[in-house]
């Protein structure tokens, strides 16, 4: 078995869902290859090389592949996946929009956001918002493959693979990037941080918000949203956890304000302990919370946060 | 230009769904259906490009048994102008689905096609990317904004991380993120007369697609029961709880 992983990365560095896709390759077996496409990536390529299990990085440095576009990323794996059995990407944004079109390109199927490995064509993944786990065999002589990163423990940083230069540059006549608007913060990425603090509806709007952060920065935390906080318009988009928005699975989950909604607890259930602060007794986070306090947030926030 | 949407019948999204007890898949029987919620935003955006004068026709598409008829007259009700049903009672798979969707877009010839970003059942997130390939178009997964603009429209993705916008040359595969508008509901003279838009029914067969898959489903399970904890009665017991039992933090 020979394995692809498309390297995820932003902002000129390695992501860290990078690492949790080598360990699902692990899981399947076999020699894994790491593929950096991108513009002046070789920073990049030099923190991959690290990646534990990683026998090669092939390099694609190009201004074609800038901002992850699909169109060229795609036919680049197309011409590269011929020599594998599997190519995996972290079911990111990225890896949602690119993989499928791979599959397509190689008619085959594609199998979306792992969460476990059976065996080399064996896969269990969540459905119906995660409320029912299906497992699945490919017959198909390639397996695509999207992974949820919080379903693997990460490879450690022991590494010395070798790197090698893909010189295929794809010929893209048909998308072009414009621009981009990236939400700035000082805080860990929401989808690999130990501590999650998230708030709902129940915030009333975006400025208590600001409640959250000084326990997130006593705690570390991430800052997430329910999707009744986004759509108000308390906080952008990226923020939102649940089966629309991010998958996470950290260490402590807080929740507070937040009803519990199915499409929300797609996104957090797997988390270790969830704590939930709710006024309504009866909402239904408090059926998943190992913590549960009834109280006012305006409250508990100021209190929780003088504690810690 | 016109303008062909995918939509898709999937159990409600307010359903509680239940494992047949031989675990070979979720049980659909007497179960509420409903237009998948991603691809309700699609036949609104195809609507407003109508009302803005960048669509001249809309044409729905679904694939599925003949019950997935209601969503096709469900988006009729809304402002399609008329509905193409591939009919089958088999699991089509998103490959399989693209593959019928892109001799579609071969029949029809739309300027733009919108699809929902995933539906809520099979949560693949593939449909729309894997027509794309298919049919040799550029796409705009994730959309938050669509601007058509002459030959080509500007889509507004979300991505992690924030926003990113991109241009694409039509025509062109756009799929809807929750965000990219609010979708209306059908009144009661429109849902009367969508009953009188024609509404073709085609089979695979027709189209020239074996939908058979080489990926099986071995079986379905319900996920970790999850047990509920207890609850506190202040502050200073939660902060206790969290440090000395659950040691999640010091």
């Amino acid at each position: 078995m020979s394995i692809l992983v498309l390297a995820e990365h932003h902002d000129g560095a390695l992501a860290g869902a990078t690492a949790h896709v080598v360990a699902a390759a692990q899981a399947i077996g076999g020699d894994i290859d790491v593929l950096v496409a991108g513009e002046n990536v070789a920073a990049i390529a030099e923190a991959a090389a690290k990646l534990e299990g990683v026998s090669k990085v092939r390099v694609a440095d190009n201004a074609a592949y800038a901002h992850q576009l699909a169109e060229p990323l795609s036919a680049l794996l197309v011409e590269l996946a011929g020599d594998y059995t599997h190519v995996l990407a972290a079911a990111s944004t990225n890896g949602k929009n690119v993989l499928p079109r791979l599959a397509a390109l190689k008619d085959v199927s594609q199998i979306s956001e792992i969460i476990a490995v059976e065996s080399a064509d064996t896969f269990q993944r969540p459905i119906y918002a995660g409320n029912a786990i299906a497992t699945v065999q490919s017959g198909d002589p390639l397996k695509v493959i999207t992974v949820r990163a919080t379903a693997f423990d990460a490879v450690g940083e022991s590494g010395d693979a070798a790197s090698e230069a893909v010189e295929f540059v794809a010929d893209n006549d048909q998308s072009t990037f414009v621009k981009e608007e990236l939400a700035q913060s000082d805080r860990p990425e929401l989808g690999a941080a130990k501590v999650v603090i998230s708030g709902g509806r129940g915030m009333g709007n975006g400025d208590n918000f600001k409640l959250l952060e000084g326990i997130a920065d006593k705690l570390g935390a991430a800052i997430g949203a329910s999707r009744a906080a986004v759509d108000a318009g308390f906080v952008p988009n990226d923020m939102q956890v649940g089966q629309t928005g991010k998958i996470v699975a950290p260490e402590l989950y807080i929740a507070v304000g937040i009803s519990g909604a199915i499409q929300h607890l797609a996104g957090m259930k797997d988390s270790k302990v969830i704590v939930a602060i709710n006024k309504d007794e009866e909402a239904p986070i408090f059926q998943v919370a190992d913590y549960g306090l009834v109280a006012d947030l305006f409250e508990a926030l100021p209190a929780l946060e003088q504690k810690l | 230009m016109k303008v062909l949407v995918a939509v898709k019948r999937v159990i409600d999204y307010n359903v509680k769904i239940r494992v047949k007890p031989d675990q070979s898949d979720v049980d659909l029987t007497n179960v509420k259906m409903a237009m998948n919620p991603f691809c309700e935003i699609a036949v609104e955006e195809a609507v407003r490009l109508k009302e803005k004068g960048v669509a001249t026709e809309i044409v729905a598409v679904t694939i599925g048994p003949k019950a997935a008829q209601e969503q096709l007259r469900t988006a009729l009700a809304l402002g399609a102008d008329r509905a193409v049903h591939v009919e089958t009672e088999e699991r089509v798979e998103s490959l399989a689905a693209a593959k019928l969707l892109a001799k579609v877009v071969d029949e029809e010839r739309p300027g733009l096609v919108i699809l929902g970003k995933q539906a809520i059942d099979t949560d693949n997130n593939q449909t729309g990317q894997m027509l794309a390939a298919l049919a040799g178009l550029p796409q705009g997964t994730f959309a938050s904004d669509v601007v058509v603009d002459g030959d080509k429209v500007q889509v507004t993705r979300e991505i992690d991380g924030g926003l990113q916008t991109v241009e694409l040359s039509l025509p062109a595969v756009v799929t809807t993120d929750l965000r990219l508008n609010e979708p209306r509901y059908a009144k009661l003279p429109d849902i009367m007369k969508a009953k009188k838009k024609p509404l073709d029914v085609k089979s695979p067969s027709d189209l020239g697609v074996e939908v058979a898959s080489n990926v099986s489903l071995l079986k379905v399970a319900p996920p970790p029961e999850r047990q509920g904890g207890i609850k506190v009665g202040s502050v200073d017991e939660l902060v206790d709880k969290l440090k000395n039992e659950a040691k999640v933090i010091s």
